[in-house]
């Protein structure tokens, strides 16, 4: 098992939605950077990502990694929220065959995987079909 | 800088589940065969190609563990990792060895050794390659971080499933010319639509495979290969590498492979060609929506076109530009660390004229790309035969 900071250091992202925005140029990084990747600059405010927005990309995973088994099939996307960060979660509670580009989402706090022998459970955001 | 040539190159006999092969044992096969091909009896220096042998076999410094069994030691020998664009970036580090003045004999291999675990924990390894606590902790795997670049590619080209199907049928009718390929059969497109579906929309036969195997090449100045060379004397006219954001969701257009369009252009003006002029490609169809988007950033296909160009028979061979006449990574294998170097290897023969029955008639030049994660990492490479 991995010294438990790997997980607890990205509680701010996983839990709160917390991000970087540049205060030169505005671009929001998800994750936090120590560099903006637009204008290079190093100053940034935390700021909060929006929590609905919609789905730009998905798939069905149907073949996973064993932390997910217990999931599986599940759906997975790229989610542009409202404030334009794109972000990769998992879509939950939804119809496969009604997926579609365009769908709009919301983020909700959910069980991710469940990790390692221990069963330790990792949490986070999924979004759900508004 | 000084011109760099292929002195020799050399695969396993045969790509695949190579039970009775360790990860040494693999490597050092093609490396004694590329040795043999060169007709070399020392080497200054040595590249090793290696993604993830740490979590396929448990073993790390793999640049050491070579030279001593292929009996080089003590000549200096690095592994190079960059995900599945190991093979290609280990390669262009030999290129700039050679061409730098500071060694003559360059072996450069690649090697991957992935039947050692379950299939599970292979998926698990190469999610390594894509970002682990923003991709792969939400359960995405590559085969679907690929389908979701896909379905971004229909939905705007209007690229269907028969389409991406063609890719498969097309290189898997090559690699049936291949004795080394792990699957040296044809597929139709009935058997791809009708495999398992892996992540919507890729089937199992839109994958390339998980194998075990590798592949070398000896590096000399051009100017010493004219001399002692038994074999047509191949150039490396060129060598770019670029990268870009590791999260495919990071990406603005994430249906354009940017890092492979950047490596290309660089590469085609520092080869003083277009992609008109090139005549045979090594690509890296991981999966068969990466050749379309791949074609398109090489500028070989117009962008949107991928589709209708596996389809129409024009990256076939006898085709108007052939690609992966080796059989790709689809019907060849995908030892992942091995793959760029064994692309350049099937180049190579084509400009030799060695190819057999897959022979491009006449060609003269020819191109690689290699490409790590989702195109995070992108190696091209352009060749021409003396």
């Amino acid at each position: 098992m991995a010294n438990p900071a790997r997980y607890w250091r990205e509680i701010p992202q996983r839990y709160r939605l917390e991000a970087a925005r540049c205060t030169s140029c505005g671009e929001i990084s998800f994750p936090p950077r120590l560099i903006c990747p637009q204008c290079r600059s190093r100053k940034f405010e935390t700021v909060t990502l929006k929590e609905n927005g919609k789905i730009l990309t998905y798939t069905v995973t149907r073949v996973g990694p064993s932390q997910f088994a217990d999931q599986t099939p599940y759906a997975v996307g790229v989610v542009e929220l409202d404030d334009g960060v794109r972000i990769m979660t998992q879509i939950a509670d939804c119809d496969f065959d009604k997926l579609a580009a365009g769908q709009r989402v919301r983020l909700e706090f959910r069980r991710i995987q469940k990790q390692g022998d221990a069963g330790l459970l990792w949490y986070g955001y999924k979004c759900v079909p508004v | 800088m000084r011109d760099v040539a292929i002195l020799g190159v050399g695969m396993n006999k045969k790509w695949g589940e190579l039970w009775d092969m360790s990860l040494r044992d693999v490597f050092v096969e093609a490396a004694l065969n590329a040795v043999d091909d060169a007709g070399v009896d020392h080497l200054d220096s040595m590249y090793v190609g290696c993604m993830t042998s740490g979590l396929f076999v448990g073993q790390e410094h793999v640049g050491c563990l070579m030279a001593d069994y292929l009996s080089t030691t003590p000549i200096p020998a690095t592994r190079v990792e960059s995900a599945c664009a190991s093979g290609g970036a280990a390669f262009r580090q030999g290129f700039i060895e050679v061409a730098s003045g500071i060694s003559d004999y360059v072996l450069v291999g690649g090697v991957e050794k992935m039947t050692d675990v379950s299939g599970d924990e292979a998926t698990s390894a190469l999610s390594a390659a894509a970002d682990m606590e923003y991709e792969a902790y939400h359960g995405i795997t590559f085969p679907g971080l690929y389908a979701l670049m896909a379905r971004v590619h229909m939905e705007r080209y209007g690229t269907t499933s028969q389409q991406l199907a063609h890719v498969a049928v097309k290189n898997h009718k090559h690699g049936a010319m291949n004795p080394e390929a792990q699957y040296p059969f044809e597929v139709t497109v009935e058997d791809v639509l009708g495999s398992v579906m892996v992540a919507d929309p890729l089937h199992i036969l839109d994958c390339s495979p998980i194998t075990d195997g590798a592949a070398a090449v000896v590096l000399c100045p051009l100017d010493t290969a004219r001399k002692i060379s038994k074999k047509p004397v191949v150039q490396v006219l060129a060598s770019a590498q670029a990268s870009g954001t590791i999260a495919l969701h990071s990406r603005k257009d994430m249906a354009w492979i940017k890092s492979t369009n950047q490596a290309a252009s660089k590469a085609y003006k520092m080869a003083g060609k277009g992609p008109q002029d090139i005549q045979v490609a090594e690509v890296h169809d991981c999966f068969t929506i990466a050749e379309i988007m791949v074609l398109e950033a090489l500028a070989l296909v117009e962008r949107g076109k991928g589709g209708q160009a596996a389809e129409s028979g024009m990256t076939a061979l006898g085709g108007k530009i052939p690609v992966n006449t080796s059989g790709g990574l689809k019907a060849k294998g995908h030892p992942v660390g091995a793959t760029g170097v064994a692309q350049v290897i099937e180049i190579i023969r084509q400009l030799r004229g060695e190819a057999g029955p897959r022979q491009v008639k006449g060609a003269r030049i020819g191109l690689t790309q290699n490409m790590g994660g989702t195109g995070g990492s992108s190696v091209v490479h352009i060749f021409g035969a003396v």
